[in-house]
């Protein structure tokens, strides 16, 4: 069995930079860090696959950055396909899906896992547009997923409860985060690493036109960025034995007690 | 007079919230369309409608097939033949996983994230950054209708007062592979008391609490209130409480009158879901802690003594 995990590889959201406001794009000058969210796919992929599978990694990013794709591989992941591309600038989630979908279809996977949101982006729509132009079916929001002869069956997360979900293979599954313990990579797995197979990819490579993807593909500009308006801080008060006094005269003042 | 679209999920006869915060936004943009996949399209023509809804274009029952495929390849073939000029979503589950397919059908991208939506020269969406520091707006520069992704609470639900919408069923395509999921069992998970994104109060705890058996009072301070228990991503990935309770990002957004976060540091995924309540009251042991740099009241101390005296001050 073959998993294919798709891994983001971005800025550490303990340091999250901040906005440019002239070239309206993430300040991005720091190493990058697999995103925590694909943490989770790349162990749930490595305790499917067992002894004899094996897991690919897919990740696109600018300049060749691979210090993510070092840990997730570092962990146990067998080989990785890495896209970068200059003219990937500016790409929103229909370019990245275009391009993640692209380098997916080359290794032929019995199962393709993501998250369900980056941590850094967030818009939660990739993994089902990667979904459909792979014409694959897809169970998004797992809890927890197990494979068996040919089927995937999903715990799906939903508004009051979760779904039990059936899904015959080839299929896309999106993880929530928190359902695996990922492991630490160990020395021998750091080690190992290094000699791990990995395929650098340009858009030539993947025969995706520049037009259709980064700033181009994405149709839609910033029109402004501006500071939120602000919330005003109350009253801030030290505890001294009489802290809930003052907060059952709030919620009387509010008239909720 | 624009034309906008809107996903309607529904379970049951039942409409979601969100969908009425869209309809609500929906109706001072344009004629309004729902669209709709499951078997009670005819049970909600009144309400959609008196949310501003004139038709409700539905799949129609879909035999436990989740409804992402399709509900994206039916809209997609009804919108080119009618262009819509803005096709809206919540952002939900099943709403994510409709725009993300419909974007790919249409070739046309989504803009994520927002909280709100001007009709200024086409419409441009306000998505939050930075934990609501920052408001990024986006339009679209293409030819094709804008699918936008909205967050609960972005828009008031409030019936207006039309008629019942008519019902008219769209055709699927074949789905081929891609309609291959199928839902086996479904499971809710009970809870008493209002729901966390609809109470009027919330009470949230944090890591601070120190351990599992703790969140026992965030519980009973809720219980007392007449609210909803909420929680941080820390406690839930604990897996002290289920993720059904988690607020922020990734979890719920909730507005109350009322949002009393204990033990929980303020970090900017959290503030996300919990900034726009009306009043926020903080109790954290930490001066410093980002949640007093919003909080209407805080008190610096410690819930373990803070809690405890509230709840007996508070009585039965
Ligand atoms: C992509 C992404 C999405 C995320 N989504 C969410 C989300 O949806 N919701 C969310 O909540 N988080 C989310 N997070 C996690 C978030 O960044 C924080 O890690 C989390 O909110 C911290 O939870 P906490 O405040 O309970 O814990 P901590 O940050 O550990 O804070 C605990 C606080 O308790 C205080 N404390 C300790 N002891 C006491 C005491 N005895 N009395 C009073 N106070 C005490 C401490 O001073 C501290 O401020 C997300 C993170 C990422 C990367
Ligand atoms: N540049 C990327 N490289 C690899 N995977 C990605 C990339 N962008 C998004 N993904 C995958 O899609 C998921 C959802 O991302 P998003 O839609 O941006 O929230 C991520 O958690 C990843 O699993």
């Amino acid at each position: 069995m073959k998993v294919a995990v798709c891994v983001k590889q971005i800025p550490d959201p303990a340091d999250p930079g901040a906005m440019n406001p002239e070239t309206k794009t993430l300040k991005r000058d720091v190493k990058l860090i697999l995103d925590e969210s694909d943490s989770y796919g790349v162990e749930m992929a490595l305790q499917l696959v067992g002894e004899d599978g094996e897991v690919v990694l897919i990740s696109m990013v600018p300049n060749n950055e691979r210090n993510g794709l070092n840990n997730a591989l570092a962990m146990g992941a067998d080989s990785a396909i890495l896209v970068s591309d200059d003219a990937l600038a500016g790409s929103d989630a229909l370019s990245t899906a275009k391009v993640l979908a692209a380098a997916i279809q080359r290794t032929e996977p019995d199962l393709v896992l993501a998250a369900t949101e980056s941590s850094d982006g967030y818009t939660g729509t990739v993994p089902e547009q990667v979904a459909e132009l792979l014409g694959l079916p897809s169970v998004t929001f797992a809890k927890e997923v197990t494979i068996d002869s040919g089927n995937v069956a999903v715990k799906r997360q939903t508004e009051d409860g979760y779904d039990e979900v059936d899904c015959p293979l080839p299929a896309l599954v999106s993880v929530t985060a928190g359902v695996v313990e990922p492991r630490y990579p160990s020395f021998k797995g750091i080690m190992a690493a290094k000699s791990k197979p990995v395929e650098e990819l340009t858009l030539a490579d993947l025969g995706i036109e520049t037009s259709t993807v980064g700033w181009a593909g994405g149709r839609q500009e910033i029109v402004s960025i501006e500071p939120a308006p602000e919330r005003e801080a109350g009253e801030i008060i030290e505890d001294e034995g009489d802290g809930h006094e003052r907060i059952v005269a709030f919620l009387q003042e509010m008239k909720v007690i | 007079m624009a034309n906008i679209w809107v996903h309607a999920e529904t379970s049951g006869g039942v409409v979601s919230t969100i969908t009425l915060e869209l309809l609500a936004k929906a109706r001072d943009l344009g004629e309004v369309t729902a669209f709709h996949a499951g078997a009670d399209a005819e049970q909600v023509a009144a309400e959609l409608g008196a949310h501003g809804a004139t038709r409700i274009l539905t799949t129609g029952d879909l035999d436990n097939g989740l409804p992402g495929p399709a509900l994206a390849s039916a809209v997609a073939a009804k919108a080119s033949e009618e262009s819509p000029d803005a096709i809206l979503f919540g952002t939900t589950y099943g709403g994510r996983d409709v725009a993300g397919r419909l974007s790919v059908k249409m070739d046309a991208p989504v803009i994520t994230n927002i909280v709100d939506l001007l009709d200024t020269d086409g419409l441009t969406g306000v998505e939050p950054v930075f934990g609501g520091t920052t408001n990024v707006k986006t339009r679209f520069t293409g030819e094709m209708p804008g699918i936008f992704l909205v967050r609960p609470k972005s828009f008031n639900a409030e019936a207006a007062g039309g008629d019942a919408a008519t019902v008219e069923i769209m055709a699927v395509p074949d789905l081929g592979a891609t309609g291959l999921a199928k839902v086996t069992n479904r499971f809710v998970e009970e809870s008493d008391g209002p729901k966390l994104d609809e109470a009027g109060i919330v009470v949230s705890g944090g890591r601070g609490l120190g351990e599992a058996d703790n969140f026992q009072m965030i519980e009973d301070l809720a219980g007392k209130l007449g609210g909803a228990a909420g929680a941080s991503r820390a406690i839930v990935d604990a897996g002290w409480v289920p993720y059904s309770y988690q607020v922020g990002q990734t979890g719920k957004v909730v507005k109350p009158d009322v949002y009393i976060a204990a033990g929980i540091s303020g970090a900017t995924q959290h503030m996300v879901g919990m900034k726009g309540s009306k009043t926020i009251i903080a109790i954290n042991k930490d001066p410093e802690a980002p949640i007093f740099s919003i909080a209407d009241l805080g008190i610096v101390g410690d819930v373990h003594k803070v809690l405890p005296a509230l709840l007996e001050a508070i009585g039965d």
